[in-house]
């Protein structure tokens, strides 16, 4: 019963897109059946990094940001990418905390949200060319009732 | 974003409903600092129970109003009774120097 999906969304990188975004990849996600708290942890992980390439990515200039998703099983891979500026340390940008705009009021967290919501995060980036975070999730309340 | 505000004392009481995300924070904390400002205000408090939806740029709004509140030596609470907002507090850190409550009422009688 359980198949492979793929979807793909692109947009321009504008803040009320933001809400799109969470909202496109939650009901993407539903099929999985997800508990209300995991589809919150999508969304919350979605608008994190969607906030990061509008903000840090593309720094409020116009882009397009690339959100990928594929379902495999009981787990979902989700992608969020950005062709803008990259980011200098990688390191240094997931400190919980730490945020290079602080003039903004960025409370430093969007990193520690996209771990603590989700069960893996890669971070791949390069100066001047764009940043890609892949963030994977199993959803137990699926795995359960094998 | 609806926002509700209403002057109780030298307080301010905001009661946010809708979505807390990065796109909604610009326009709701120009709104809550306005009436803060304007009014010469000195506390206080964030009614988050008819948010369904914060990250951490709802996060970042809260320290930011916490900072505002401070400097004018003034107390900040909060309100909420969602397990998921709840969470987002917690992992940020925010609950060790704010104090929510379940009700406006004692959040006031606890400014």
């Amino acid at each position: 019963m359980l198949e492979k999906n793929y979807m793909k969304l692109e947009f321009l990188s504008k803040s009320n897109n933001e809400s799109f975004a969470r909202v496109v990849v939650a009901a993407f996600a539903s099929q999985l059946d997800p508990t209300l708290e995991e589809l919150s942890d999508i969304k919350t992980a979605v608008s994190e990094a969607v906030t990061n390439a509008i903000i840090h990515g593309y720094e409020y200039k116009e882009g397009i940001v690339i959100v990928e998703s594929r379902i495999e099983n009981n787990q979902i891979e989700i992608t969020v990418e950005d062709k803008g500026m990259g980011i200098a340390d990688i390191h240094k940008a997931m400190e919980p905390f730490y945020t290079s705009k602080p003039d903004l009021e960025r409370s430093g967290m969007g990193f520690t949200v996209m771990e603590t919501f989700m069960d893996r995060l890669e971070v791949e980036s390069i100066k001047g060319e764009g940043t890609k975070i892949k963030m994977v999730k199993t959803f137990k309340s699926l795995s359960s009732e094998e | 974003m609806l926002l509700k505000m209403e002057k109780h004392n030298n307080g301010l009481i905001v009661q946010l409903k809708g979505e807390l995300d990065h796109h909604s924070t610009e326009n709701t904390r120009q709104k809550i600092d306005q009436q803060y400002f304007d009014k010469n205000l000195i506390n206080m408090v964030l009614d988050l129970r008819e948010l369904n939806f914060m990250d951490s740029s709802g996060i970042g709004l809260i320290m930011g109003r916490y900072k505002n509140c401070k400097e004018r030596k003034g107390n900040i609470v909060l309100v909420s009774n969602n397990s998921y907002i709840d969470r987002m507090l917690k992992m940020s850190g925010l609950l060790k120097i704010i104090n929510v409550y379940p009700t406006i009422e004692e959040a006031v009688e606890n400014l």
